[in-house]
């Protein structure tokens, strides 16, 4: 291989880390519609979310400018990417941590069981991080004899029963307390049989099960919500102090982050720090947020390391329109205003990035027709883009994406599906205002008379229906989409 | 070719190819409150937030903060905690064994029923306190391990918002931001409390 083809931007390669599914989403997501206990644990759990956000975003004066300070500083972090990078690796490096980089998943694994190696343990404890599950981390420690130990409350009930994450930031919503209390009962060693499913008993059956794990395990493995550039502070955000254990208790903490976690400044911060907590959880704040800057003497870990994780990020920069997807703070707004996710839950969309970000990210980490179903999957309702305390355009994307499906398989000399005919005039419709608000007039009007788009738009509706009124909609797309 | 040279030249390849509009100014944002630190109402802001997470806020002087740290480990039950070495030793409460923090064993605070400390800053409008690791407050291990957290903030330390908290903090030691007791909403996304964390936080704010 060359040096200038080793320097072009890259996707993230095949067979390693959770950015495929098994089966194109429309597959996957048929039989999750046959689930209406999945169904109805993800209603109550967005509903849930949706509405304790919504009070808590009330109460913020001015959310309309830190929402357009946080893409402005994610823009801004974007067009200077590489100097930020090598600003944050030198302040890591004079506060006394060890700076790694990482071109893909599988250097990333080589990395951190190499680094867990030299230390002579074979067990960690990892706090939830999205870049860790992306690259297959786990599996990787594993298959080198380490064991990989999560302490996140619903990363443990994920371990525990077996199973995958379903949303970025309660990887367990799938799953119902009671549900809960079984996979507790089945394979949590020594826990009581009279446990309850109510949650405090669970979480409290939790905080037993792991407290011997943290008192005795020698190193962490973490993500990073934020670095900061000018001072080399890392920052997690977390609830249950889990976090707390990792970042304090042991001897060697490994930090994973991909690299478009770095943020310019340290005040930068005071803009994320109150987007993100009330998008996400809805809380004004999270009930924990550490922040270290390379190595403490005599507080906490004395070894300190961070991976800088490419894979596959520099191609999705390479692309004009769809670089903002690298704004995302994996808030899971998106996630739960999203029609289509709260009907077919995270596991359809194959990859760790479920929902609408992910709808947007993972074609683009992996190359677009490796995950081709993807942008197809969402209404274009528009929820998602409201939501997004960073205002990423996700409707613009996906519309961007399929234009980019159907470019590459013409380039490839195959047909493109009828469908992709479609959507790439209707992204050239949607890049032209004009033409975009007469069609959405008509869409309008064809919603009352037999919902039916005129071209160049009708190629679309031919086998779905016009976006809006989410939960009808998505169904009876669906029921037309199953039976053509 | 190293790692990080493929990296950078990739990111570099990247924004040749299609170059971003450089962002030359950022749009404002709310600073600072409309009321200065130590105020009354920031204060009683700070309490309720606090307790709307569960947080048990108290009231005391200057004179009275070790009388009212006393009060709520005795009522408590609590035998013995952990101070940091730069408690101050008029905050000290009689009536419990006090440990003082010498870097002692993670499984020895973990036996211990509480921990003392104070805190650095404390944002008002999200029931923030926010410790840093200052001889006052200790190592991150003494406040994370004991099942109970009494924290004595001064009304000085109360600001409105988390710019003006940032403002007054330095990225040089290890920062804990705490806003209420540890929970978790991983369950159905209801919040609970009481994970890994101390289960129970005491926030006692003394007006001078
Ligand atoms: S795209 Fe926006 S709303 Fe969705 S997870 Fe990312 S930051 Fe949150």
């Amino acid at each position: 291989m060359t040096e200038t083809f080793l320097g072009m931007p890259a996707t993230a390669p095949a067979g390693v880390g959770n950015l495929r599914g098994d089966e194109p989403f429309p597959v996957a997501a048929r039989r999750a519609l046959a689930d209406a206990q999945l169904r109805r644990n993800l209603r109550h759990a967005t509903g849930t979310i949706r509405a304790k956000s919504a009070a808590v975003i009330g109460e913020v004066p001015d959310w309309p400018e830190l929402r357009a300070a946080g893409r402005a500083i994610k823009s801004d972090t974007m067009a200077r990417l590489p100097e930020l990078l090598e600003q944050l690796e030198a302040a890591v490096t004079a506060a006394g941590g060890t700076v790694h980089w990482a071109t893909d998943a599988v250097e990333a694994n080589r990395i951190v069981t190499d680094l867990v190696r030299a230390t002579g343990a074979d067990r960690v404890m990892k706090v939830k991080s999205m870049a860790t599950q992306e690259i297959g981390l786990n599996e990787a420690l594993e298959a080198a004899g380490i064991e990989p130990v999560e302490t996140d409350l619903a990363e443990l009930i994920v371990q525990l029963g077996r199973d995958r994450p379903s949303h970025i930031l309660v990887p367990a919503i799938h799953r119902n307390r009671a549900e809960i209390r079984e996979v507790f009962l089945r394979e949590m060693p020594g826990v009581d049989p009279a446990l309850t499913d109510e949650p405090a008993a669970l979480a409290a059956a939790a905080r037993r099960h792991l407290r011997a794990t943290f008192l005795s395990t020698k190193v962490a493995v973490s993500g990073a919500n934020f670095a900061v550039a000018e001072t080399g502070t890392l920052a997690v955000v977390e609830s249950e102090g889990n976090g707390r254990m990792c970042l304090t208790l042991p001897e060697t903490l490994i930090t994973v982050m991909g690299i478009e976690k770095v943020i310019p400044t340290w005040d930068d911060l005071g803009v994320f720090l109150q987007l993100l907590p009330r998008a996400s959880t809805g809380e004004r704040m999270n009930p924990y947020t550490s922040m270290w800057t390379g190595v403490t003497p005599g507080d906490g870990p004395q070894q300190v390391h961070l991976v800088l994780l490419d894979n596959g990020r520099s191609a999705v920069l390479a692309d004009e329109v769809g670089r903002q997807a690298l704004h995302c703070i994996r808030c899971s707004a998106c996630l739960n205003v999203c029609p289509v996710y709260e009907r077919t839950g995270g596991h359809a969309y194959g990859s760790v990035y479920p929902g609408p970000i992910g709808a947007v990210l993972s074609p683009q980490l992996t190359g677009v027709e490796e995950n081709a179903s993807l942008p197809y999957a969402s209404s274009l309702c528009g929820a998602c883009f409201d939501a997004c305390p960073v205002m990423i355009d996700i409707p613009s994307v996906l519309v961007h994406l399929r234009a980019r499906h159907v470019a590459e398989q013409r380039a490839a000399r195959r047909t493109p599906s009828a469908e992709a005919v479609a959507m790439a005039a209707a992204a050239y419709t949607m890049d032209h205002p004009r033409l975009y608000a007469a069609a959405q007039r008509a869409a309008g009007l064809g919603r009352i008379a037999g919902r039916a788009l005129p071209p160049p738009l009708n190629g679309w509706t031919a086998s779905r229906d016009v976006p809006a009124a989410p939960p009808q909609t998505f169904r009876q797309w669906w029921s037309e989409r199953s039976r053509s | 070719m190293t790692a990080r040279d493929v990296v950078l030249a990739r990111l570099r390849a990247a924004l040749a190819g299609a170059p971003p509009a450089p962002v030359h100014h950022r749009p404002g944002h709310r600073r600072q409150g409309e009321l200065p630190p130590g105020h009354p109402e920031l204060v009683d802001l700070l309490a309720e937030r606090l307790t709307d997470y569960r947080a048990q806020v108290h009231r005391a002087t200057e004179a009275t903060v070790a009388d009212t740290v006393a009060g709520i480990l005795a009522a408590e039950g609590a035998a013995a905690v952990v101070v940091p070495p730069g408690l101050p030793a008029g905050w000290r409460p009689g009536g419990v064994e006090l440990v003082v923090d010498d870097d002692l064993p993670a499984d020895r605070l973990a036996e211990l029923d509480g921990v003392v400390t104070a805190a650095a800053v404390a944002v008002a409008e999200t029931g923030t306190i926010v410790l840093d690791a200052a001889a006052d407050q200790g190592r991150r291990l003494i406040s994370l391990l004991p099942d109970r957290h009494v924290c004595v903030v001064r009304a000085e330390q109360v600001v409105a918002t988390v710019p003006e908290a940032l403002a007054r903090l330095t990225p040089d030691r290890p920062l804990t931001w705490i806003s209420g007791p540890s929970a978790t909403s991983d369950i159905e996304l209801n919040r609970v409390e009481g994970v890994h964390g101390p289960r129970r936080l005491h926030v006692v704010v003394t007006d001078g």
